[in-house]
C-alpha cells in the first residue's frame, strides 16, 4: 500500500503561516476537524486531483485521463489547481509547493473555510468520515480482485457500473425510504401455500358468528390483503431511485462484482455532497479567505499578489456562472440583509424602492444568519431561499439556451422568474437527469424498465445508448428506458443485440 | 508514482481506439492540421463513460455580463455535445483531444499496416562513436565528481561511524567517499534518409487531388521519420516545366498548361547529383499525377528513371490519382516499361479517398 506522507510537511515559514490563520479562523467561530497539510508538487497535485483527492484510490483508466488533462492543462498555462482539500476527519489539505507566500496565506484560510464547511454542513452528515482509510481498502479489494480475475474484466464491469454512479437517491442518507431489509428475509411459507387472501376469523358461535365477524369488516380486510398482494406483485413495489441499490440487490452479479458495485456506489454516495454544495461550499470558502485576508492576513507586499488571485478566482463569464462568485457574493448579500433587518413580512410587503434600499433596524444578525444557512441549505435550497430580484439585476444575471435554428446559445430572458427557475433546474438533482426503476419483470420477462421523469431536456440519445449497453452488462436481460423525445414519449431499449426505439416518434433501428 | 500506471493503461486504451479506427484517421486527413513539431493531437469522441444526460435540445444555464435577449453566447457543438452553462455541478463534457507522439502514431500505422522496418541501404552500416555517461566510479577525473554522490557517500561513512549529528548536520567528504561519473562508448549507426516529392499542377490536378496528395505524404512522412534519425524533405512541382519549391507552395500552387514528367526528373535527378549522394543517403522518391503526359515526352521520361532515378533511389513511388480530366496514360507506360513487380519501383492508384489507405500499403509495404 502507498504511504499517505511521502509528501513534504510544511516549512517553519508556512508552519507560522498555518498556526496564524488556523488561530484567525477559530475567533470567528469557524469549527473544523484538525487539519493536516502536505506541500506537493504540481504533478503530484494533478495526481491527486484525477483521483479525486485519494491518492490510495482504486486503479481505473480514468484516473489517468483525468491526470493528463490536467498535467497538460498546467503546463500549457491554461488551468491551475492551487490546493485540494479531503472531507475527512482529520481533514487533508494539499498546497502546492510552488505558490508564492501570499498564495500560501490565502489557500489555508480557504481551506479552513472548506474544513468548516464539510464538518458543519447538514449534507455532509452522513458521509464517511474515515473516507482516507475506506478508499484505501476499496483500492486493496479491487486490486485483488484484477489479480484473481484480470484486470480486463474488472475493469470492463468497473466501466459498466460507473455508467449508473450517478442514478442514485441523494437524498436517501437523510431519509428512511423503507425498512432495513432483514438479513434473513425469509417468505412466510404458510401464506404463500395459499391459494389466495383469506380474512382472519374469530371463533364464535354460529349464532354469534354474524356479530363477532361482520361481513363488512371481513370484506374490507380481504381488499386490504387483496391490494398487498398486487404491489407485493409489482417488483419494485414501487419506483425506485437508488437504481445501484436496486441492482446490488436484485441482479444476477458474482459475488466479487456485488463488491466492486458496493464499492462505487459508496463513493458516489460520499461525492455527491460536494456536488450539491459547490457554489455554498466554494462561495463559503472564498468568504472567509477574503475576510481573514483583508482584515488580518495581508501585508502590504501581499497586496498586488491578493488581487491578482482573487481576480483569477472570481471572474465570472456570460456561459458559466461562476460558483465561486456566486457563491461569496450571495453571502455577503445575506449578511447585508439580515444586518439591517432587511428581510421578513414588513420588508416584503414595502413598495417603496428607496426604502428598501435605506431599510435598516440594526438588527446585526448577519453573521449569525450565514452560520445558519451554511449548517442547513444545499444550492438548491440556497439559491431558492436568497437569490432575490434585487440581486439578481445587481449582478446581471441573465438565462440562456439552446437555439436549434442558429446552432448558438442565446440569451434567453433577464426576467427574474425566469433566470432563477433556469438556475434551480439546473441544479435538481445536480444537473443529472430524474430516473427510476419502474418495473424489473417488463412484459413479465424479466427485463428491466426505467423511467426517467422528463422535465423539458431532451436526454442526449447517443449517450442514453451506450449507458443502456452499459447496464445491460449489469442486469443480464433487454433494458428499456422510457423518455420524451421530440414532444413525444419513446422507449429506448436495448436487448443485448441491437437498439432500438419505439414509440410515437418514428421508430429507428440501429446496431 | 501509483498514477502512472493508470496514465499508461489510458494511453493504451487510446492507442486501441485509435488503431480502430485508423483507416478513419487516414481517408479523412484529420489530424493533418493538428500536426505540432513532434505531437499530434486527435480528437476521440465518446472516451469518457456514458451516462444517462441532458442533450443540448433544451438546455442552457445562466450566464452574468451585459447583453441584449437573443444575443448568442457561446457556439453550440454541431455534434450536440454542447453543454456549457452548468451552474456548478458537472464541468462541460467535450470531445476529447489526445496528444500523441508522431512515433508512437508511426507504430500504430506500422502495425496496422503491418509495415516491415526498412533495412537501410548498405553503406548505412557506418558506425559513429557516441559517449554516454552511463555510470558512477570510485575514480575519475576531477572535473566529473559527481557531487550528489559524494555525499551521499560521505553521509553513509558518517553515520555508520556515528559521527553524524543531526543537531549540527556537518557532512565532510574524504578521498574514499568521491565518486566520478563514468562514460561508455555507444556504437550509433548513421542513415539519413530524404524524401523528395513531386507533383504534378496542371490544370487538370484539382484541390481534391491535392488533399488527397497531402494526406498520403503526410502518413508517408510519419512512417519515414519513425525509420531514420534525420529526414530531409524536397519539393518539386511541374507543369510543362519544374522547379524545386517550398512545401506551402507546394500543395498551393496551381498552374494551367500542359504537362511534361520528364522535366520533374531532370530537376529531381540534378537535385540528387548536388546535394544526395546515394552511396550516402537512402533516397525516396514520391511522384503524384494524374498520369496525363505529352506523349513524346514519355520516351525521355522512362530513360532518366532507368538510368539514374531508379538505381540510385531505395524505393520510387508513383501515385496516380484518379482525376475527371486526366487519362490515366502514364500508369501503363510504367507498368509496360518495368513491368509491376519491379524492385525499387512501386505503382499505385489512388482513386478517391478511401484508396488512401491502400496506396500507403503499399507503398511503404516493400520494407525498402
Amino acid at each position: 500500500m502507498t504511504a499517505l506522507h511521502r509528501f513534504r510537511s510544511l516549512t517553519p515559514e508556512m508552519a507560522e503561516i498555518q498556526s496564524q490563520m488556523e488561530s484567525h479562523a477559530r475567533s470567528y467561530g469557524l469549527d473544523f476537524f484538525n487539519t493536516i497539510f502536505e506541500v506537493v508538487d504540481h504533478d503530484q497535485l494533478s495526481a491527486i486531483a484525477a483521483y479525486g483527492g485519494f491518492p490510495t484510490r482504486y486503479p481505473h483508466w480514468r484516473f489517468g485521463m483525468e491526470y493528463e488533462q490536467l498535467s497538460k492543462g498546467y503546463s500549457y498555462g491554461l488551468q491551475k489547481i492551487y490546493e485540494l482539500v479531503i472531507n475527512n476527519d482529520p481533514c487533508y489539505a494539499y498546497l502546492l509547493g510552488s505558490n508564492g507566500i501570499t498564495d500560501h496565506k490565502l489557500v489555508m484560510a480557504h481551506v479552513y473555510g472548506h474544513c468548516d464547511f464539510f464538518k458543519n454542513n447538514a449534507w455532509f452528515s452522513h458521509t464517511n468520515r474515515k473516507m482516507i482509510d475506506e478508499m484505501a481498502n476499496h483500492g486493496n479489494r479491487i486490486r485483488d480482485y484484477m489479480d484473481r480475475f484480470g484486470v480486463e474484466e474488472v475493469e470492463t464491469f468497473i466501466d459498466a457500473c460507473l455508467s449508473i454512479e450517478d442514478l442514485i437517491d441523494i437524498y436517501a442518507p437523510h431519509i428512511k425510504r423503507r425498512d432495513d431489509k432483514a438479513r434473513y428475509e425469509f417468505q412466510d411459507a404458510t401464506e404463500a401455500e395459499h391459494d389466495g387472501p383469506t380474512a382472519t376469523r374469530f371463533q364464535a358461535k354460529s349464532y354469534m358468528d354474524a356479530f363477532v365477524n361482520p361481513k363488512k369488516a371481513m370484506d374490507a380486510e380481504l381488499e386490504g390483503k387483496r391490494k398487498e398482494l398486487e404491489k407485493k406483485e409489482n417488483f419494485p413495489s414501487e419506483p425506485m431511485r437508488d437504481v445501484m441499490l436496486f441492482m446490488l440487490e436484485n441482479a444476477n452479479l458474482k459475488p466479487w462484482q456485488a463488491d466492486v458495485l458496493t464499492i462505487i456506489r459508496d463513493e458516489a454516495y460520499y461525492f455527491a455532497p460536494q456536488a450539491q454544495t459547490k457554489i455554498m461550499n466554494e462561495g463559503w470558502a472564498t468568504y472567509w479567505h477574503s475576510t481573514i485576508m483583508t482584515k488580518h492576513g495581508m501585508a502590504d507586499s501581499d497586496l498586488i499578489c491578493y488581487a491578482d488571485h482573487c481576480a483569477g478566482t472570481l471572474a465570472s463569464s456570460r456561459t458559466r456562472l461562476n460558483p465561486y462568485k456566486l457563491g461569496v457574493e450571495l453571502y455577503r448579500d445575506i449578511e447585508d440583509r439580515w444586518n439591517r433587518g432587511a428581510y421578513g413580512e414588513e420588508y416584503e410587503a414595502c413598495d417603496d424602492y428607496q426604502a428598501k434600499r435605506d431599510w435598516n433596524k440594526q438588527t446585526g444578525l448577519g453573521r449569525q444568519k450565514i452560520f445558519e444557512v451554511r449548517r442547513i441549505h444545499n444550492d438548491l435550497t440556497f439559491i431558492d431561499e436568497f437569490l432575490t430580484l434585487d440581486f439578481c439585476r445587481q449582478h446581471k444575471l441573465f438565462s440562456f439556451g439552446f437555439n436549434q435554428d442558429s446552432g448558438y446559445y442565446e440569451i434567453e430572458s433577464r426576467e427574474f422568474e425566469k433566470v432563477k427557475q433556469r438556475l434551480l433546474f439546473n441544479l435538481t438533482n445536480v444537473g443529472r437527469p430524474i430516473i427510476y426503476v419502474k418495473d424489473a419483470n417488463y412484459k413479465n420477462r424479466g427485463e428491466l424498465f426505467l423511467e426517467h421523469r422528463f422535465s423539458g431536456v431532451e436526454l442526449q440519445t447517443n449517450y442514453a445508448q451506450d449507458t443502456l449497453s452499459n447496464l445491460y452488462k449489469l442486469w443480464k436481460r433487454p433494458v428499456h428506458i422510457e423518455t420524451a423525445l421530440e414532444e413525444s414519449k419513446v422507449i429506448l431499449s436495448y436487448d443485448g443485440q441491437e437498439h432500438s426505439r419505439t414509440g410515437d416518434a418514428k421508430p429507428t433501428k440501429s446496431k | 508514482m501509483k498514477i502512472d500506471r493508470d496514465a499508461s493503461r489510458f494511453k493504451q486504451i487510446v492507442r486501441g481506439k485509435i488503431r480502430e479506427n485508423l483507416r478513419k484517421y487516414v481517408t479523412h486527413g484529420e489530424m493533418i492540421g493538428r500536426k505540432g513539431n513532434d505531437l499530434v493531437s486527435i480528437p476521440l469522441p465518446q472516451l469518457d463513460v456514458p451516462h444517462f444526460r441532458y442533450g443540448q435540445n433544451g438546455r442552457g444555464g445562466v450566464g452574468q455580463g451585459a447583453g441584449e435577449e437573443g444575443q448568442p453566447v457561446a457556439a453550440g457543438d454541431p455534434d450536440g455535445e454542447g453543454g456549457q452553462g452548468q451552474a456548478g455541478s458537472e464541468a462541460a463534457p467535450h470531445v476529447l483531444e489526445v496528444d500523441i507522439t508522431l512515433e508512437e502514431l508511426a507504430a500504430i500505422l506500422g502495425e496496422e499496416l503491418q509495415l516491415p522496418r526498412i533495412e537501410p541501404k548498405g553503406k548505412a552500416n557506418i558506425q559513429q562513436d557516441k559517449l554516454r555517461y552511463t555510470g558512477v566510479k570510485r575514480i575519475g577525473p576531477e572535473s566529473l565528481r559527481h557531487k550528489r554522490r559524494t555525499y551521499v557517500e560521505a553521509l553513509k561513512r558518517q553515520l555508520s561511524e556515528g559521527t553524524y549529528r543531526p543537531a549540527d548536520p556537518c557532512v565532510v567528504p574524504i578521498k574514499g567517499d568521491r565518486r566520478y561519473r563514468s562514460w561508455q562508448h555507444v556504437p550509433e549507426p548513421v542513415a539519413n534518409a530524404v524524401i523528395i516529392y513531386m507533383m504534378d499542377v496542371s490544370g487538370s490536378m484539382t484541390d481534391e487531388q491535392k488533399e488527397i496528395v497531402r494526406t498520403e505524404s503526410f502518413w508517408i512522412d510519419t512512417w519515414l521519420r519513425s525509420q531514420y534519425q534525420g529526414l530531409e524533405r524536397r519539393y518539386i512541382i511541374h507543369d510543362a516545366s519544374a522547379k524545386e519549391v517550398d512545401e506551402n507552395t507546394f500543395y498551393h500552387t496551381r498552374e494551367s498548361g500542359g504537362t511534361r514528367i520528364s522535366s520533374a526528373y531532370k530537376v529531381c535527378q540534378d537535385l540528387l547529383k548536388a546535394n544526395f549522394d546515394s552511396a550516402e543517403w537512402n533516397i525516396y522518391c514520391f511522384q503524384f499525377s494524374d498520369g496525363d503526359n505529352w506523349g513524346e515526352d514519355n520516351r525521355a521520361a522512362l530513360s532518366m528513371l532507368k538510368e539514374t532515378l531508379l538505381p540510385q533511389s531505395n524505393l520510387f513511388c508513383y501515385g496516380q490519382v484518379e482525376s475527371p480530366y486526366g487519362s490515366g496514360e502514364f500508369y501503363r507506360v510504367l507498368e509496360e516499361a518495368f513491368g509491376s513487380e519491379h524492385e525499387s519501383l512501386v505503382l499505385s492508384e489512388i482513386e478517391n479517398k478511401e484508396g488512401i489507405y491502400e496506396s500507403i500499403k503499399t507503398f511503404l509495404g516493400k520494407g525498402k
